[in-house]
Order: structure tokens, then C-alpha cells, then sequence
């Protein structure tokens, strides 16, 4: 193990004067399908360990493995949303090595014969598209989860004993690599992101999986080697497993450049070897080196049969694919007259939906717009929960704004609104009625409130006399509180100014 | 040492089903006389590894009390089985002959087991074999030596000795072996049986402990060539289980064997492959069996099918083909024995680490035969060999098919002796595993090809059981049970009763 700490770093900006980045992803889906690639086994998330399991996701002798139809059916949709070709003529294969979570000493996936070939996927950047080659997309099971016990770091060194979860062992896993992406100099960081980010949308417009990182549902392996600029060869690469994040692709790919940079201007030679990368510290340390890696004496499944997708059950796939995001966002960014950069800010939210639908809801775009990307984000973060995730939809949101415009409500009390809303205690309008937070009209209430701020502070009333117009500011506050914030503030303003100053 | 005739354990199937369908003996009395041979018998012949004795003589009362509640019983109801240990059966032990399964209580059955039950058959036990399938003489087996009823010197040949021995030596009525590169048919003939390996596919492979995966199949061993179509007939058909699985049903292979017993074999066709011991390629063969094998021709040519010569020439490459596809699936096939799971596990004391411990598990678990071919398959599987090795054994696998395919253009079936020899002594050929490998010479082109093909007795040869092979094209099981009920039927006609009444102690008597 080579030691984090130890990593020389070259600044970023300065190593793109001396180096080129060639990147590439290896990205794995676990298919949102009911039941294992191979048996009936349940797939659900965060079930009791080993409960979801059986002889043939043990690996139990004589066990045999049944290919999940809709599994294939949900690759090759993601390989046509990717513009792939699709194989007539495809085969599972053996991956040969051994591991306690894979159970059967090997792992069922593809090789030289994968269901789907030469795709791409187009991403922006900061206004420019880069185009990503998919190499392949294929189809395999997932492996068993080990959980190493009485070590410090939750690594196998140092561990006391071992214990292993079987539940995800035979998961249907999607497997899309890309062809190396050079080109995208000091973007590439970005590049790699929004790559990950493009083909999450992709997967999810299509149904195939819930694409959750933090679940694993969605993981990434990055490759990264650097050349000297203009070379005509490119580095040699690592490989960063483990890199669970959005944000942690675009880290992972700066710290790799940055790092290898280092070797390199020191006049060290990059190993070509499997590193793992550490969200606490945003570096990647070495893990096992692929020279001295397994040979997975790959053969085709003899325990399977090849799979011949019919040429027309391919084409009504594609004609039944969903709208994909792309083309979503400059439909939808034109109907809502925005600019390439809102709806940038929009998609990386997650929000995209949530605002079709509550305009959909009758709100207006720019309103929608306002309230998920303001209040409902910052409400999300803290609670370190997904937009689509709060407890409020996109109909009440657009209740919400209607009530705002129509007067009944000011943003001030919206928030209250909506503070309710999210509490379960009903739909925007009916927190309102229930807690009487409707504007307050020129109201003696209002009226006996002004006449107390007015009387409670003559300082400021001097002030305001002798010409400091603003100090009113102080008293509408004062106004707002005793009201609860229901006082129309611009109401209390004009009272105030009429009382005081006589106009 | 010999035993005394009983009726019980040297009838046939076929007169087991209708002793019981009658009331004349029940399915308990037919249990206890076959475990209380077992108990007399076995520790001379070593056929069984496990004995399911409560648990038989439980299904068999259930089966009497179900006749006596007046159930519609199948016709194979109480009828006693042997099956070959690498059937899985839950709760039952079950080892593939392997010290790595010592004490595995298999949570699972396999659907031919499933299947048998289901009929209301009763199993007697599971029967001794080489280890994971390795082997043509049993000697490989890491528990015990299986000896040939025939002659306890000899060995009962191989895989599945154990289920030959058990229904030669009077232990079981019949039995399920397995068949990788020939382990039914050749075990079958040394010891006077009829072994029948079906069309790949076309019985269910799951539950069943894998050796070479597009090459296993179960099948039938029994005295007579009926009994084991009415076998076939239960285990055989789709199951949704194994997706190598033929969807199509296998029926009419009793109604075959009934029709070829009849003695009418006008209009069939058959070919005599040269290459399998004809002129040319008699190397390694015995007079005694290429004799028995020319007569058995002609008693066929007797009852009027017509006989011709074809070559195959392909059918020579085909030993080397077999010995680098079957161990490259069973590099992988047995990769899961590593100790994690299930079974052995060794060196798990603190002082190892993982690897360690699942080396020592495999080093301690696999006989020497398992770990050659293990190194076998791994070198012919590597980066770098594969083309030369897998991938060309492959490319022998089609060549192989297409010469099947052109032979079958002409003839309906082709037949061969079974093996070139009788049953060796025990010890003969363990040192020199190419002898071991050529037992299996005549019966890897249809395994090779995914075929069906049955191996029926053809005679003796010095006082040892000869088989003749028949094979056929893919899914015409029915015509190898036609052709060998024909054989059967013509031979024991003309010398009065059985070749199997001919085992010394089984005394002759029709």
C-alpha cells in the first residue's frame, strides 16, 4: 500500500501546460429488475443479510443459472438509448477468479460477445459538447457484499474475521464502458462528470434502475493516464474504483491528473494498477497492480444458451423508448424560454421533473423554477435527502405559487405554508385556512400594530423626520413580527409612511 | 460368498411394477429384501456410499399404505432406485465421490431426483463413483474400490461404477448414472447392463454435481433395454431449471423398446463406423469384443436391418478434443470448492490467510485425478493457449458433428463396440491415465456431439460382459432403444435366458 499522505501533488492549472489527460469510465448499473439475473431470488435493497438467496445464487453444486429475460431486455434498451449496436448473435462467459463473494469462483458476464457495441454519448460542458464513445455495454451479476469485521479502516487488513452478504450476489449488472475520451484538457474532470451525470438520466428516463450512488446501484471505475502535450502515445492509465459520487468522479479524475503529474515530472513511470479512491480525503491509493493481475480465463457459459435477440423485438424496443433527457431538456428549455446554464442548474438538481409536472400543475415556469431550485433545494440539502424525496409535490408546489399570486399568501407566509406542507399537515390551501396565514388586509389588527411600532420607538420616528426615509425598514420589521409575518410588508410600509410622515 | 437367488433383486422393472400394481409383494417387502442385500452383499462389492435404509422402508410404507387407501399409484410406485452420488438430494448426503463433500446435507434436489419421487419411486441410496466423474474404473472414487460383480478382481468400470455394480450385483433394480465422455455406457457394458446416455438436453441437468457442463447428461442403467426407456421416460423432458433444457417432449422410447423386442428391423439402416474398431483401427481393441461385436452385427443383420460400413474420420481426434474441453469446464465448474460455503474447509485455524486457506481446503479436498485435470483445463483455459487449445477442440467438437451428420444422411443409427476391452483388473491402469482415457475411445464422438447412444450386451468375452454401442441423431433416442431391445430380445432367445443370469452365483435360470 502506498501512503496517501505521501502523494506529491502538481497544481492543477500549471500541470495542463506540461500534460494531456486521456480518460475513461467504466460504469456498472444494477438493474431495478424483481428478481436476480440468474434465479427468482428478491432484489430489494437493505434486506436482513442472506435472505435473498437460493442454490443458484449460493453457488450450490449442481445449481444452474436461468437468464432473467427482463435483464436483457433493460440492457439493450440502455445500449439503443446510447445509440448502440445491438448483437444478433450474443453469449454470457466465464470470469474466472477466486473470491469468497463470488460464489461460484466465477462471475457470469460478457466478453468478446456483448449484447450491445459502439454507442455514444454526447455531454455538455460549460456551453461545448464533447462526444463519449461507448465501447460496449454488457450484461452480468453482481457479487456478494464482504463485510470485514474488528479492523480499524472496514478493509480486510486487519480485520479479525470476515463476513459475507449474499442478498446482492447475482444482481443483474449492467456494465457500459466508454472508449478513452482525450481532448478534453482541463475539462476532463468536468467531462467525466457530466458523463456520469448524462447517462444516470439516461438510465432513469428509461426505468432500468433507481441509479442510486450512495446505494451502489450506480458505481464507477475511472480511468485517467496523462500525456506530454502533443505526444502521440497516451500514458499509461489507472484504474480508481470505489468512486460513489458525482462529485467524486470529478475529484478523483483531479487528484489522478494532479498525482500523476507529480510521478511523471519527476521522471517516475505511472503503474498501470487498480486504485482506490477516499471520499474523506478526495486522494486515491494504490490497490492491487494489474501486472501481476489474474488471467480470468474467460470462456463462453456452457451452462447457457446464446442469446439471439430477433430484429424486430429490437426495433419495437427502440420505437417504444421514452423521451431521452437530451432531448427533453431543449424541448422543455425552449417552452420555458431558459437559458443552456439554468437548465444545466436545473438537470444537476434533479429538479427537471418536478418542474415539468408542476407546471403541468398550472404554475408557471419561472415560479416552479424559484421554489425547487430555492426553498425546496436548500430544505433537501439539510436534510441530506433528493428533491424528488421531500414530502411535498409538485401539484401542492403549484397550489403553493398559486395562492402567492393570487394574494392570498406572500412569500414570507409561503415558506410557513410549505414548512406545514412538509410536516404532513395538508394541502397548501388548507394550511392556510387551518392556521389563518392568509396577507392580513388594512385590518384594525394591522392598523393597532402600526400605531404600537410607531408609539414604541420615537428615536426612529425622529430619524425618519429628519430625513432618514430607510430607518422605516426598522418598524416594518417590527410590524411583520407582531403580525407573524401575515402583514403584507409593502401595506405596512405605505402605513407606516402615511402616519408618520403624512404623505 | 455368493449370494442365493431371490427373485426380488434379480427381477427386471417391468416385473418389480407388476408384482407391486397386482398386490403380489408389497413395496416394503421389495425395499427389505434390497437393503437386506445390500447389508449381505455390498461390503464385497463396495457399490453403495451412502444407505437411505429408514428413509426407504418409510416411502415404501407410505407407497403400500397409499395402495391399500386405493390412490391411483403410477405403475413405477415402490420400485426401489440406486442413484450415482452426484445426484443432489436434500437432506441425503451427497458427495461426487469427493473428500471436499464430506458431510454436505444438500438443502435442494435435483429434478431427476424430484422426478423419480414423484413417480413413487424409493431411493435406496446414493452409489459410489470416481470423484466429480473422473475416471472409467470408479478407482478414483475418494472413499472406496468398486468392485465388478462379474469378477471382484475387476473393476465395475467408470464414473458410475457404483450405480453398475448396485444393479449387476443385485443391490438396486436400477440405477441413474451420468455420462460426461461415456461414464454410463462404458460401466454399463463391462458389467452386462444397458446404459443409455440421451440427447444432450434432453434430460434436466440441474441438480446434478457438474464435471463438464455441454457434456453431462444423466441417463438410465438397467438389466433390460425397457427398463431403461421406462427410466427415460420419467427423468427426461423440459425443465425450466436448466437452460440448456430441450422443450420438447421424449415420449414413446418404452413403445420403441416393445417394438424392437418384437424382432422387426426391416428398413433400418444401420452403420458400422470404422473408425470405432473396424478395419484399420482394431488397435487396442480385443479379439474377444470386436468378435462379439461382428455377431452382434449380424444377428441385427439377421432381423433384417440393413448394414453398411461408413468412416468417420474425424472420430480419431476425438480423445484429445475430450481431454481439453471437459477439463476446462471442470476448471471452472469446481472452482466453487473452495471452503467459503459449504463442505471442507482447511487451515482455518488463525495462523492462514484467505488464499491460504482456500488452497489448502482444494490441496487437502481433490484426489490426484481431479487436480490433473483441474491444471489441465486451467493451462488450455489461459490468455495466450486458448485458440490452441480450447479453441481448437472446439473446432474437432464441429468437425466431429458434421461427420455424424453425413453418416446419418445414409443410416438411421451407427453402432460400435462400447469400449475396446472387457472390465480390467483393479489397479491395471492407474498409473498410466492415457490407457484410463482410451476406455472411453468409442463412446466420446457422441458425447462430443451431443447424441444419444446406448451400450447393450453383446455377449462375453472370456466370461466378461461385452457391449455394443448404438447411436443415433439428435432427439431419436427412440431408435436406440428399438435397435438394442432387437439385440436384447434375438440373443436371449437364442441362448435361452439373460446374459446377466450368467454372473457367476446369479445361477442360470430364465
Amino acid at each position: 500500500m502506498t501512503s496517501t499522505m505521501g502523494d506529491r501533488l502538481v497544481d492543477y492549472d500549471e500541470l495542463l501546460t506540461r500534460y494531456e489527460p486521456v480518460i475513461g469510465l467504466e460504469t456498472h448499473v444494477e438493474l431495478g429488475t424483481a428478481s436476480k439475473m440468474f434465479c427468482g431470488c428478491a432484489t430489494t435493497f437493505g434486506a436482513e443479510p442472506n435472505t435473498q438467496t437460493c442454490p443458484v445464487c449460493l453457488g450450490m453444486p449442481g445449481s444452474l443459472p436461468v437468464a432473467n429475460a427482463a435483464a436483457i431486455e433493460a440492457t439493450i434498451r440502455i445500449g439503443l438509448a446510447l445509440g448502440c449496436r445491438i448483437a444478433s448473435w450474443s453469449r454470457f462467459a466465464r470470469k474466472n477468479y477466486f473470491y469468497p463473494d463470488i460464489p461460484k469462483g466465477f462471475q457470469t458476464s460478457q466478453y468478446d460477445e456483448p449484447l450491445c457495441t459502439a454507442g455514444h454519448l454526447d455531454v455538455e460542458v460549460d456551453g461545448e459538447t464533447y462526444r463519449v464513445e461507448i465501447e460496449r455495454v454488457h450484461l452480468e451479476e453482481d457479487t456478494g457484499k464482504n463485510l470485514h469485521v474488528g479492523g480499524a479502516t472496514g478493509r480486510i487488513h486487519g480485520a479479525d474475521h470476515s463476513l459475507i452478504d449474499f442478498n446482492r450476489a447475482g444482481i443483474p449488472l449492467v456494465e457500459i464502458v466508454t472508449r478513452p475520451v482525450p481532448g478534453a484538457g482541463a475539462k476532463a474532470p468536468e467531462v467525466a462528470r457530466a458523463y456520469v451525470t448524462e447517462l444516470r438520466e439516461i438510465v432513469q428516463a428509461l426505468g432500468a434502475s433507481d441509479v442510486r450512488m450512495e446505494q451502489g446501484s450506480l458505481r464507477c471505475d475511472v480511468n485517467i493516464s496523462l500525456n506530454p502535450v502533443g505526444a502521440l502515445e497516451w500514458g499509461t492509465r489507472t484504474e480508481t474504483k470505489n468512486v460513489n459520487s458525482l462529485r467524486s468522479v470529478e475529484r478523483a479524475v483531479r487528484f489522478e491528473m494532479r498525482r500523476q503529474a507529480a510521478v511523471l515530472d519527476d521522471g517516475g513511470r505511472v503503474v498501470q494498477e487498480t486504485r482506490h479512491f477516499h471520499e474523506d480525503t478526495g486522494s486515491t491509493s494504490s490497490g492491487r497492480s494489474k501486472e501481476e493481475a489474474t488471467d480470468y480465463r474467460y470462456f463462453p457459459e456452457p451452462d447457457l444458451v446464446p442469446l439471439a435477440p430477433d430484429a424486430d423485438w429490437i426495433e419495437s424496443l427502440r420505437a417504444s423508448l421514452p423521451e431521452l433527457p437530451a432531448a427533453r431538456r431543449a424541448r422543455l428549455q425552449q417552452e420555458w424560454g431558459i437559458s443552456a446554464t439554468e437548465m444545466t442548474w436545473l438537470a444537476n438538481a434533479g429538479a427537471l421533473g418536478l418542474v415539468e409536472e408542476t407546471v403541468a400543475a398550472g404554475a408557471a415556469p419561472g415560479d416552479a423554477r424559484k421554489w425547487w431550485l430555492g426553498d425546496l433545494a436548500r430544505r433537501a440539502n439539510d436534510a441530506g435527502v433528493e428533491l424528488a424525496e421531500l414530502a411535498v409535490t409538485p401539484t401542492q408546489v403549484a397550489e403553493l405559487v398559486g395562492l402567492v399570486n393570487d394574494g392570498t399568501i406572500n412569500d414570507g407566509l409561503a415558506r410557513q405554508v410549505l414548512d406545514r406542507v412538509l410536516a404532513g399537515e395538508g394541502d397548501p390551501a388548507a394550511v392556510v385556512e387551518a392556521q389563518g396565514l392568509a396577507v392580513m388586509g388594512e385590518s384594525d389588527e394591522l392598523v393597532a400594530a402600526v400605531e404600537a411600532a410607531i408609539a414604541g420607538a420615537p428615536d426612529v420616528i425622529a430619524k425618519v423626520k429628519a430625513g432618514k426615509v430607510q430607518a422605516l425598514g426598522a418598524l416594518v420589521g417590527a410590524v411583520m413580527k407582531t403580525t407573524r409575518g401575515k402583514a403584507d410588508a409593502p401595506t405596512v410600509k405605505r402605513m407606516l409612511e402615511e402616519r408618520v410622515l403624512g404623505s | 460368498m455368493t449370494s442365493t437367488r431371490n427373485d426380488l433383486t434379480s427381477a427386471d422393472v417391468a416385473e418389480l411394477s407388476r408384482l407391486l400394481s397386482t398386490g403380489e409383494v408389497s413395496a416394503v417387502e421389495v425395499t427389505r429384501a434390497h437393503l437386506d442385500r445390500i447389508t449381505a452383499e455390498d461390503g464385497r462389492l463396495g457399490a453403495y456410499l451412502h444407505v437411505e435404509t429408514d428413509a426407504a422402508l418409510a416411502a415404501a410404507a407410505a407407497v403400500d399404505e397409499a395402495r391399500a387407501a386405493g390412490d391411483e399409484l403410477g405403475p413405477l410406485a415402490g420400485v426401489p432406485v440406486a442413484l450415482k452420488d452426484l445426484v443432489v438430494t436434500e437432506g441425503v448426503p451427497t458427495t461426487s465421490g469427493s473428500k471436499i463433500l464430506e458431510g454436505w446435507l444438500p438443502p435442494y434436489s435435483a429434478t431427476i431426483a424430484t422426478r423419480l419421487a414423484e413417480a413413487g419411486t424409493v431411493l435406496l441410496g446414493k452409489t459410489n463413483m470416481d470423484e466429480f466423474a473422473m475416471g472409467s474404473s470408479t478407482e478414483n472414487s475418494a472413499y472406496q474400490v468398486t468392485r465388478n460383480p462379474w469378477d471382484t478382481d475387476r473393476i465395475p468400470g467408470g464414473s458410475s461404477g457404483g450405480s453398475s455394480a448396485a444393479v449387476a450385483g443385485d443391490l438396486a433394480p436400477w440405477s441413474i448414472g451420468t455420462d460426461t465422455g461415456g461414464s454410463i455406457r462404458q460401466p454399463a457394458a463391462v458389467t452386462g447392463l444397458v446404459g443409455h446416455k440421451p440427447t444432450y438436453g434432453s434430460v434436466s441437468r440441474y441438480g446434478l454435481i457438474a464435471f463438464s457442463s455441454s457434456l453431462d447428461q444423466a441417463g438410465p442403467m438397467a438389466r433390460t433395454v425397457l427398463d431403461a426407456a421406462l427410466m427415460h421416460e420419467v427423468i427426461g423432458g423440459h425443465d425450466p431449471r436448466d437452460s440448456t433444457s430441450i422443450d420438447s417432449p421424449l415420449t414413446g422410447l418404452a413403445d420403441a423398446a416393445r417394438a424392437g423386442a418384437a424382432g422387426d428391423l426391416r428398413g433400418v439402416r444401420i452403420g458400422v463406423v470404422r473408425e470405432l474398431g473396424g478395419e484399420g483401427h482394431t488397435d487396442g481393441y480385443e479379439p474377444g469384443v470386436l468378435a462379439r461385436t461382428r455377431e452382434a452385427i449380424e444377428v441385427l443383420a439377421g432381423l433384417g436391418a440393413e448394414v453398411t460400413e461408413v468412416s468417420c474420420p474425424s472420430f480419431d481426434l476425438a480423445l484429445p478434443a475430450y481431454y481439453l474441453i471437459a477439463p476446462s469446464e471442470a476448471s471452472s465448474n469446481l472452482a466453487r470448492y473452495e471452503g467459503v460455503r459449504f463442505g471442507l474447509r482447511v487451515g482455518d485455524d488463525g495462523s492462514h490467510d484467505l488464499d491460504e486457506v482456500m488452497a489448502l481446503t482444494r490441496e487437502a479436498g481433490f484426489g490426484p485425478e481431479v487436480k490433473r485435470r483441474i491444471i489441465l483445463g486451467t493451462y488450455a483455459l489461459s490468455s495466450g493457449y486458448y485458440e490452441a487449445y480450447y479453441g481448437q477442440a472446439q473446432k474437432v467438437r464441429t468437425l466431429i458433428t458434421r461427420d455424424f451428420t453425413a453418416a446419418f444422411a445414409d443410416v438411421d443409427v451407427l453402432v460400435s463396440p462400447t469400449t475396446p476391452t472387457v472390465a480390467f483388473p483393479i489397479g491395471a491402469r492407474v498409473e498410466d491415465p492415457i490407457a484410463m482415457y482410451a476406455a472411453d475411445l468409442c463412446t466420446l464422438p457422441a458425447s462430443l456431439a451431443g447424441l444419444p447412444a446406448i451400450s447393450v450386451p453383446s455377449g462375453l468375452s472370456d466370461g466378461l460382459p461385452v457391449g455394443l454401442q448404438v447411436m443415433a441423431p439428435a432427439l431419436a433416442d427412440d431408435r436406440c432403444y428399438r435397435v438394442a431391445a432387437a439385440l436384447e430380445a434375438a440373443q436371449d432367445a437364442a441362448r435361452g435366458h439373460r446374459l446377466l443370469d450368467e454372473l457367476p452365483g446369479r445361477g442360470a435360470a430364465a
